[in-house]
């Protein structure tokens, strides 16, 4: 696996240059206070960016998880306004919302394989139905007067790590194993390589495709409950241009746009870029106008140096 | 004609290209004169390809001075070489896939005409179609070339480069998709344009039809030019000599082998064009399927390995009902197929050789769910040495690696699902004459342990080489089985087109 390793060389030293030039400008940077609320601000992104970096593992996109998270965030949400005892209400609100996501991600998937769109076009038109139905749901308000048990999904900490830390890594080291030592992630790769080729090597291409988006869904539902818990409402316009931010770490993280080169430890790596600028600019009062020009910036510089290393 | 023959039209000298732990041309001298035809032969990394690429401007030279009309000229684009009008066509065809064979053949140089510029759609028309003409050929214009077969999409390369005038012409194996009757016309083609005083580059792996066409040979082993020498000085074993380094014996190994119990059965199978095909195929029988382009070979050995469906008609395999719905069936039933165009049907190029060595029996190599990487390893490095398959790492993407490696990576892939039948279609297309020996060796080894094969190839004499039977097919169905005493180029050919004569 070496050159695999040696691949994430360039992005993994953007990353420590990072780390460096912040912890000599912020004293504050690395407390171990500052590091963990790094992880929790990147967890709801970075768990969405796990399910993209096997979508587009298959040469595929995924533009419909932001919209997902708000649709996830409020049908959850209003499953606590309805009288029912918390400990009925609690796991039925967490199942009904990962299921949405499912749902969704299968929706998505049958236009793919069954009608051949391209998964663009199919997850844009799911994007809008979605966020419609949000605001739809709501009535355009947010869901508010949650019980307090909802909002410790985030704010829970277990030996001092916030919850959405460990599922984050949890999700990662599971995905990690998923894509490199199970037939699924051979295939995932095979179908994003070359497709035609995969299915005359016996692989049920459809059958991945499907299940990519629906694992996809699954997980910006996932993102979309803890999102929900840590503003402890449901918000018809939470998750707003997330698909891009998300979008941004898998391809930051060396996972090709046109499928079959990628992997999720790229993923990780390149969430954290992105998460750790953010931050790091925060600390130093960088004004937010400034921040969103300077991670465009980072952005196009760290797929610009992988670039020039292939070479 | 001006000095026909003897005036250098372009020449190279001591041309050097260095990639990193290989020198891929070493110093190669090479000339091409006004109105002559001359091949370069050599095996797959002789520096062949990385020559056509410095004359095509899609490669830069390391050292060494390319001379036109004894002027010394640089190349370093594409578009400098069509400007100075040398024009290379490539063995896989470069074609835009969306684009229909005329705006293909006139990309880059469309006809206009009035005050915008609006494109003269009558003009280029005119043009693919008598460029098309001149080979003989009838293909729809109007038709994207992603809907064209192989040979097709050559035929409308080989038109394109006929629209550039050039100076200089050099093919890269043009012929390896091609059928006979393709082949002579455009040996017809050639044989006019060296006549009006283009020089043509011609590399190939067929020594016959070298014999048929060139003027004079060159033959490059290890990025050196190893000798020149006229066609009419030398034959066919002292170039195999001088390709390989060595002496290689008969050109079809060949075994005596008992045929075993009847495998698998096509009755009255109807599906696309194919019509009425009835065949049976036996353990350890090498059965041919020869045909021209478009007669329906592939078809058949699509819907025998589920990838395409089967109209009507009953299929048996090893004594049972047999009717894949996909690919997976087929391969779970013991029947692989080695497509044609390894690139784009075979290979996940992205992927190391050996996890495409895997990819049709992953089964094989999971252990509790998971894939053990260890087996995984050492399963595909068994066919890795088995097949002397070269690599330039452990991990190296099979893209990086050369054509005759690439193909042995998907023979291997079907050797590891042990299966009962072998389609191989087109097994040797532009794979030179070593790698194809040793093709030879593992089809007959096939053979010899029971496995039912069936051939699919254009290069006839290949056919009659290896196979025990040859059914020929024509129109979509099947016009005769013929077996190795009655096979003769003759009596193929004539069953071949049957329905076209």
């Amino acid at each position: 696996m070496t050159w695999t390793h040696y691949d994430k060389l360039g992005i993994s030293l953007a990353l420590l240059a990072e780390v460096v030039i912040f912890a000599a400008l912020s004293p504050y940077f690395l407390t171990a206070d500052n590091l963990l609320n790094v992880s929790l601000q990147i967890s709801v992104t970075a768990i969405i960016a796990v399910g993209m970096t096997f979508v587009i593992l298959t040469g595929g996109i995924d533009l419909s998880v932001g919209a997902l998270v708000a649709f996830t965030g409020v049908v959850t949400t209003s499953l606590f306004t309805f009288g029912l005892p918390l400990a009925l209400s609690f796991p039925l609100a967490i199942l009904v919302g990962v299921l949405l996501g499912a749902a969704s991600g299968a929706f998505a998937g049958f236009f793919v394989v069954r009608f051949n769109i391209t998964p663009f076009i199919v997850t844009l038109a799911l994007m809008t139905m979605l966020r419609g139905a949000a605001f739809l749901y709501t009535g355009g308000r947010p869901i508010w007067e949650l019980p307090e048990a909802f909002g410790t999904i985030a704010s829970a900490r277990l030996a001092g790590i916030p919850l959405p830390t460990l599922l984050t890594a949890i999700i990662f080291a599971v995905a990690h194993v998923l894509l490199n030592y199970t037939r699924f992630g051979r295939a995932v790769y095979a179908v994003g390589g070359n497709k035609e080729a995969a299915r005359l090597a016996g692989i049920n291409t459809n059958g991945v495709l499907m299940r990519v988006y629906i694992l996809c869904g699954a997980l910006a539902s996932v993102s979309g409950i803890i999102l929900a818990s840590r503003v402890n409402s449901g918000q018809p316009n939470a998750g707003l241009m997330y698909e891009l931010d998300v979008i941004a770490a898998v391809v930051v993280g060396g996972t090709s746009l046109f499928g079959g080169r990628g992997s999720i430890m790229g993923t990780l790596i390149g969430s954290l870029l992105i998460g750790v600028l953010r931050n790091g600019l925060n600390l130093l009062n960088v004004e937010s106008y400034v921040q969103q020009i300077v991670v465009g910036a980072v952005i196009l510089l760290a797929v610009m140096m992988d670039q020039m290393r292939k070479k | 004609m001006p000095n026909a023959g003897t005036t250098p039209l372009l020449e190279l000298h001591s041309i050097v290209k260095r990639y990193p732990g290989v020198v891929a041309l070493d110093g190669v001298s090479f000339d091409v004169r006004t109105g002559e035809i001359h091949c370069l032969l050599g095996e797959n990394g002789a520096g062949k390809s990385t020559l056509l690429n410095i004359l095509s401007g899609a490669l830069s030279k390391d050292s060494g001075d390319i001379l036109l009309n004894g002027r010394q000229v640089e190349i370093n684009s594409p578009t400098q070489a069509q400007e100075l009008g040398v024009c290379t066509i490539y063995q896989e065809a470069e074609l835009v896939p969306a684009l229909t064979a005329m705006e293909n053949i006139v990309l880059g140089h469309e006809p206009v005409h009035g005050f915008f510029s609006m494109l003269d759609t009558k003009r280029a028309g005119d043009t693919s179609r008598s460029a098309l003409a001149q080979f003989g050929e009838e293909l729809d214009l109007e038709e994207p070339v992603e809907h064209f077969s192989v040979a097709q999409q050559q035929i409308v390369e080989i038109a394109k480069a006929l629209t550039r005038q050039a100076r200089v012409l050099a093919l890269d194996e043009p012929t390896a998709s091609l059928t006979e009757s393709e082949r002579e016309n455009l040996f017809a083609i050639l044989r006019r344009l060296k006549s009006e005083g283009t020089g043509i580059i011609y590399v190939s792996h067929r020594l016959e039809e070298i014999f048929d066409i060139a003027d004079r040979i060159t033959v490059l082993r290890d990025g050196r030019a190893i000798n020149t020498c006229a066609v009419s000085e030398t034959n066919r074993q002292t170039l195999i000599g001088w390709m390989v380094g060595r002496e290689l014996g008969e050109e079809y190994p060949r075994v005596e082998r008992v045929r075993g119990a009847e495998i698998l059965k096509l009755e009255n199978i109807n599906a696309g064009r194919l019509h009425d095909v009835t065949l049976s195929v036996h353990r350890g029988e090498i059965l041919g399927l020869a045909g021209l382009v478009g007669a329906g070979r592939t078809e058949l050995a699509r819907v025998l390995f589920g990838a395409d469906p089967m109209e009507s008609g009953t299929m048996s395999f090893l004594g049972t009902d047999y009717k894949p719905r996909s690919p997976r069936e087929a391969i779970d039933a013991g029947i692989g197929l080695l497509t044609e165009d390894r690139n784009r049907l075979g290979l996940v190029m992205e992927m190391s050789a050996e996890r495409n060595i895997t990819l049709a029996n992953l089964a094989a190599i999971v252990k509790n769910g998971f894939i053990d990487r260890d087996a995984e390893h050492s399963a595909a490095q068994t066919y890795i040495k088995q097949l002397s398959i070269k690599l330039p790492g452990a991990e190296s993407p099979v893209e990086t690696l050369s054509g005759g490696n690439r193909q042995k990576v998907v023979l291997s892939r079907w050797l590891f699902t042990d299966a009962k039948l072998l389609i191989f279609d087109e097994p040797t297309a532009g794979i030179d004459i070593g790698v194809k020996y040793e093709i030879y060796n593992i089809i007959n080894e096939l053979a010899g342990r029971g496995v039912g094969v069936i051939v699919i190839s254009s290069d006839l004499p290949e056919l009659l080489g290896i196979c025990d039977r040859i059914a020929v097919l024509c129109g979509g169905t099947i016009t005769g089985t013929l077996t190795r005493t009655e096979a003769t180029q003759e009596t193929v050919m004539a069953l071949a087109m049957k329905y076209e004569l």
